[in-house]
């Protein structure tokens, strides 16, 4: 799941101008902490469920995306409004590369944990020159 | 005029101004329109004859953790989100999520039926569902004619 783009599992594409006046975009709240090997990314992602998660990875720069899967419960009216329903999207630029193929990513009850681990740097190698 | 009406590339104090009344217009729709929610969770409220839909945004909770009390029209939501905590050689770099305890509680215009409420929590949203008391639904009356 975690390099892989996702193709958002909605009905026929829309018109962009369409599109961004139905889905408002949304920064959802992160835990970002870093050890020594490894960035760990938290998201708070109320109503995404597993399949709608995309991420994105160009060298250090990770782009999270979340299309919210949970509709308007059937037959009720909304009546009071606190919060409006869209897709998550944050960019990050990390500090340093990160190893594409060994990260993890795992959602639980509209949380997202992505561990990133940092590429190991190659050791400069030490080449001596034989005489001859 | 008093300034002198520049086209092309010079200088239009008007376009400045004009330019930073946008920004200002941004920065307080900004505020109205994308305001983070003071109280946590967030909640809509849903409602047909039958009753109200209540819709909490409360993600990473355990369902044990959450503790909905209904009486009469008064529903409660109690809970607590846990704090994410550091291992040995871990440094924050960011912390936006917020934890610990919250209350909210909703008085709805009509006494719930209270053996009939059902809540789910899915995907960190926790649906409640508030069917309006028999009692408490209006009455339809016939009107009889001679």
């Amino acid at each position: 799941m975690a390099d892989q783009l996702q193709k958002r599992p909605t009905e026929q594409p829309v018109k962009m101008q369409e599109k961004a006046e139905q889905t408002p975009l949304y920064a959802p709240d992160v835990d970002i902490f870093e050890r020594e090997d490894a960035y760990v990314i938290v998201a708070d992602v109320p109503g995404v469920d597993r399949d709608s998660v995309e991420i994105d990875l160009d060298r250090n720069v990770l782009t999270l995306r979340a299309h919210l899967a949970t509709g308007a419960p059937e037959g009720y009216e909304l009546t009071y409004r606190e919060y409006r329903s869209g897709d998550f999207e944050r960019v990050f630029t990390l500090g340093n590369e990160i190893d594409r193929d060994a990260v993890e990513a795992s959602i639980r009850d509209g949380v997202l944990r992505l561990t990133l681990p940092k590429v190991t740097e190659a050791k400069p190698r030490k080449i001596t020159v034989q005489a001859g | 005029m008093l300034w002198p009406t520049l086209t092309g590339r010079g200088w239009n104090p008007w376009a400045e101004l004009e330019r930073l009344q946008r920004e200002m217009n941004r920065l307080f729709e900004s505020y109205s329109g994308n305001a983070a929610p003071s109280e946590f969770p967030a909640v809509n409220i849903w409602t047909n004859s039958d009753g109200v839909v209540l819709t909490a945004e409360v993600p990473g909770i355990k369902t044990e953790d959450l503790d909905i009390a209904v009486q009469d029209d008064t529903v409660t939501i109690r809970g607590s989100r846990p704090r994410e905590e550091l291992k040995d050689g871990e440094t924050w770099l960011r912390r936006e999520r917020g934890a610990g305890a919250f209350v909210r509680s909703f008085s709805l215009p009509f006494s719930v039926d209270a053996d009939k409420v059902t809540a789910t929590y899915r995907n960190g949203v926790l649906e409640l569902t508030l069917p309006r008391a028999e009692a408490d639904k209006p009455k339809r009356i016939a009107v009889n004619t001679e």
